[in-house]
C-alpha cells in the first residue's frame, strides 16, 4: 500500500511536469524531412538523434523518412507547412530547390536546409558542419599509425563535401608523414554494406593498413577488424562494431543546433542565418581515442582538437598545391569558406582523378 | 604493384564470398520458376531473412537457431505468396512485387530495435589450412559453412532437376501443368513446395548478408541483390551451373573495378561501376545462345496461373 502511494505520487508529479512542459511549448511544432531511413545508423540516424533532442526539450516533432530529392520533396514540404508546423528542417543537399520554392509560398513557416547554399527568401536558413576538421584529426592519426604508408579511403560521390574531406585528410596525413599515399576508391553509394565492404577489402588487399571512409555503414570498420587493420567511424561512434580496428570516430551532432533553432522560433527571435559549425561549436565531435594509439599521439591529437576548436589551427593552411603543382592557398593564408564550399580539385599527394 | 600469387587467391576468395547470396537466392528461385511460378518477391524474402537471422542471433545468441530461423522466415513469407497465387489464383507478377514491398517494409519495422548493434562472429572452417597451399589456400579454406553450401548448391540443383524423379515432376509441372495434372500429379502441392523452397533459400541468402558477410542490420541492406538474383535466373536460361558463372562474373567485376580504382587505372569510374551489370548480361546471353536448349530449359508455363477444373 505504502509503495503504491509513493508510486502514484511520483507518477502524478511526472504527469504535472509533462503537462506544464506541454503547455509552455504547445505552439511550436518542428518537422524533419529525411533522405534515408532512420535505421541507417549513419546520416539520417544522426539527424534523428538531433530530432529526439528537440523532443526532449519539450517540443512536438514530426518526421518523414525516405523522401526522394524530387517533386516528391515539394509535395511533402507543402503538406508539412500546411499542417501547422512552424519550422521544417530539410536534411539533404538535394532538397535545396524544393525548400526555397515552398518557402516562398509559406512566408510564416521557417525553413532550415542542411548542407545547401541557397537562401532565396527571408524564411530560409542553411546549416552545415565542418566535417573536414574531423578529417584533419583522422589524417593525423592515419599518417602516424600506418606502417605500409598506404592509406585507403572509401569515398561516396564526387561532390565538394567529399573532395574537401579527402584533401583535409591527406594534408594532415602528409604533414606527419610525407611518405604516405592515399588510395581512393569511389563506391558510388552512400550506403550499401556489401559494396562498402568489398571496396575496403580491395584497398586492404592492396596494402592499405588504415582505412578511412566517407560512406555511412559500419561494414567498412567491420572489414578492417576482420583483416586486422585500422579504421575510423563515420557519423556515429562505431567503436563497438570493431573495437580493435576503430581508432576514433567523427560524430555528427545536430542536437544542440536543432534545439537552439526551435527555441528561437518559440521565442520569436528566429532570423535568417548561414551556419557552418565545426569542432569548436560542438557540431563535429571526436569520439574517445583508442588506447592502441601511443600516448604522445593521443596528446598531440587532443591539442590539435583544441587548436581546431579555438581557430588557432585551420585544416587548410597554405602553402597548398593542387595535383599539377599550382598554388591553391598561399603560405600563411587559409582557404576561405567560398573556396571550401566549391572545392572540386584534389590537393597534391592524392592519387588519381576525380570522376566526372 | 607486385602481383603475387596469394594476392590473386585473396581476390578470388573475395569474389566468391560476394557471389554467395546471389547463388543461394538464384538457385532457390530457379526451382520455383522451373515449377512454372514466377516469384518477383526475392528481394523481399531476402530482406526478411536478413532481419530474422540478425534478430534471432541477437535475441537467442544461437547462430544455428538464427540461420534456420531465417530460412523459416523465408518459408513463412513465401507461404503468403503461395497461398495467394496457388490457392486464390492471383497474378504472379503483381503478387511478387507486393511481396517485395511488404518484405522491405516489415523488415524495417522489426529492425528498428536492431540498428546499431554489432553482429556476432560467425565461425569459419579450416582456417588453419589457409596458408598451406599457395593460391588455392585462401580460396578453399577459412570460409563459413554457408559458403561451402552455396558452392555445392548449383551442382546439387542440376543433379536434382536432371536425374531425380522429383526433379522430373517439378519440370513437368512447370512445362505443362495440364499434362502433369492428368498424370495424377498434384500440381498445386508441387508448386507450393517449390515456392517455399525458394523462400528458404532467399531467407538463407539474406541471413548470409546480415550474419556473415557484413554482420549488422540496417534497413534495405540487401541493396537490390534480390533483383540481380532474379535477373541471373533468366539470363542463365534456368541453368544452375550458368548461375554460378553469372554470379561469379557479377561479384568479380564489382571487386575488380574497386581494385582497378585503387591501382589507379584511368578508366571513368562510372563506367567501371556499370561494368558488372553490362558484362554479366552480355556473357550470359552469349553462352546461352543455343535456342534449342533455351526452349528445353525454359519452363513453358512460367508465370501462368493453373486452375484445375474440379
Amino acid at each position: 500500500m505504502h509503495k503504491f502511494l509513493i508510486r502514484s505520487f511520483v507518477s502524478s508529479l511526472v504527469l504535472i511536469f509533462t503537462l506544464t512542459v506541454a503547455a509552455v511549448a504547445k505552439d511550436v511544432k518542428a518537422a524533419f524531412v529525411y533522405i534515408g531511413p532512420t535505421g541507417d545508423h549513419g546520416w539520417t540516424y544522426q539527424h534523428d538523434v538531433g530530432r529526439k533532442a528537440v523532443e526532449a526539450a519539450g517540443f512536438k516533432t514530426t518526421y518523414v523518412e525516405g523522401v526522394p530529392e524530387s517533386a516528391d520533396a515539394e509535395r511533402v514540404l507543402r503538406q508539412l507547412a500546411n499542417s501547422g508546423h512552424d519550422v521544417i528542417f530539410t536534411t539533404s543537399f538535394g532538397y535545396m530547390n524544393p525548400t526555397n520554392k515552398v518557402a516562398k509560398e509559406f512566408p510564416n513557416v521557417k525553413f532550415e536546409h542542411a548542407t545547401g547554399y541557397k537562401r532565396e527568401h527571408p524564411n530560409v536558413s542553411t546549416y552545415a558542419a565542418r566535417f573536414y576538421e574531423g578529417r584533419t584529426i583522422l589524417g593525423t592519426i592515419a599518417g602516424t599509425m600506418t606502417k605500409s604508408n598506404v592509406i585507403g579511403y572509401v569515398a561516396s560521390f564526387p561532390i565538394p563535401e567529399v573532395i574537401r574531406g579527402i584533401n583535409s585528410f591527406t594534408l594532415a596525413a602528409q604533414k606527419v608523414n610525407p611518405n604516405i599515399k592515399t588510395k581512393i576508391v569511389w563506391a558510388f553509394t552512400w550506403y550499401d554494406p556489401g559494396k562498402e565492404a568489398e571496396a575496403a577489402k580491395a584497398l586492404i588487399d592492396q596494402g592499405a593498413d588504415v582505412i578511412a571512409q566517407h560512406t555511412d555503414s559500419t561494414a567498412i570498420v567491420q572489414m578492417a577488424e576482420k583483416a586486422g587493420v585500422y579504421a575510423f567511424g563515420q557519423a556515429s561512434d562505431m567503436d563497438k562494431f570493431a573495437p580493435k580496428a576503430v581508432l576514433t570516430s567523427v560524430e555528427n551532432n545536430w542536437g544542440p543546433y536543432y534545439v537552439d533553432r526551435v527555441k528561437a522560433v518559440a521565442n520569436g527571435t528566429w532570423s535568417q542565418k548561414d551556419t557552418w559549425h565545426g569542432i569548436g561549436d560542438g557540431m563535429v565531435v571526436i569520439s574517445d581515442l583508442d588506447s592502441q594509439m601511443p600516448a604522445d599521439l593521443r596528446s598531440k591529437v587532443k591539442k590539435l582538437q583544441a587548436d581546431l576548436a579555438s581557430g588557432k589551427v585551420h585544416s587548410f593552411t597554405g602553402p597548398i598545391y593542387d595535383q599539377k603543382g599550382n598554388l591553391m592557398v598561399a603560405e600563411g593564408k587559409t582557404a576561405d569558406d567560398g573556396m571550401l564550399a566549391g572545392m572540386m580539385t584534389y590537393v597534391k599527394g592524392v592519387e588519381g582523378d576525380i570522376p566526372k | 604493384m607486385i602481383i603475387d600469387i596469394n594476392f590473386i587467391g585473396l581476390i578470388i576468395a573475395s569474389i566468391m564470398a560476394s557471389a554467395v547470396p546471389l547463388i543461394l537466392a538464384s538457385c532457390g528461385e530457379l526451382i520455383t520458376e522451373r515449377s512454372g511460378v514466377l516469384n518477383l518477391g526475392v528481394e523481399g524474402m531476402m530482406i526478411i531473412g536478413a532481419i530474422s537471422g540478425f534478430a534471432l542471433m541477437t535475441v537467442t545468441g544461437s547462430l544455428i537457431i538464427a540461420i534456420f530461423g531465417a530460412m523459416l522466415a523465408g518459408v513463412l513469407i513465401s507461404t503468403i505468396f503461395a497461398f495467394l497465387t496457388q490457392t486464390l489464383i492471383t497474378n504472379h507478377v503483381a503478387t511478387g512485387l507486393a511481396l517485395t514491398i511488404f518484405g522491405i517494409g516489415i523488415s524495417a519495422m522489426i529492425g528498428k530495435n536492431f540498428v546499431g548493434i554489432p553482429g556476432k562472429e560467425f565461425p569459419v572452417l579450416f582456417e588453419g589450412l589457409k596458408d598451406t597451399i599457395p593460391l588455392l589456400g585462401p580460396i578453399l579454406f577459412g570460409h563459413s559453412i554457408v559458403f561451402y553450401f552455396a558452392f555445392a548448391l548449383p551442382f546439387i540443383t542440376s543433379y536434382f532437376l536432371k536425374k531425380t524423379k522429383i526433379g522430373l515432376i517439378v519440370r513437368a509441372v512447370g512445362d505443362s501443368p495440364e499434362s502433369a495434372s492428368n498424370q495424377g500429379i498434384n500440381v498445386r502441392l508441387v508448386r507450393y513446395a517449390c515456392i517455399l523452397y525458394g523462400g528458404a533459400m532467399s531467407g538463407l541468402a539474406g541471413a548470409y548478408l546480415s550474419m556473415i558477410y557484413t554482420p549488422q542490420w540496417i534497413e534495405n541492406m540487401t541493396g537490390g541483390r534480390g533483383w540481380i538474383a532474379l535477373a541471373l535466373v533468366v539470363f542463365s536460361t534456368w541453368n544452375p551451373i550458368k548461375i554460378l558463372i553469372g554470379a561469379m562474373i557479377f561479384g568479380g567485376l564489382t571487386i575488380i573495378q574497386f581494385h582497378m580504382q585503387a591501382i589507379g587505372v584511368r578508366i571513368p569510374v562510372q563506367f567501371l561501376t556499370a561494368l558488372p551489370y553490362i558484362v554479366t548480361i552480355i556473357v550470359l546471353v552469349v553462352i546461352s545462345r543455343d535456342s534449342r536448349k533455351i526452349r528445353l530449359s525454359t519452363p513453358s508455363s512460367l508465370g501462368k496461373s493453373f486452375h484445375k477444373d474440379n
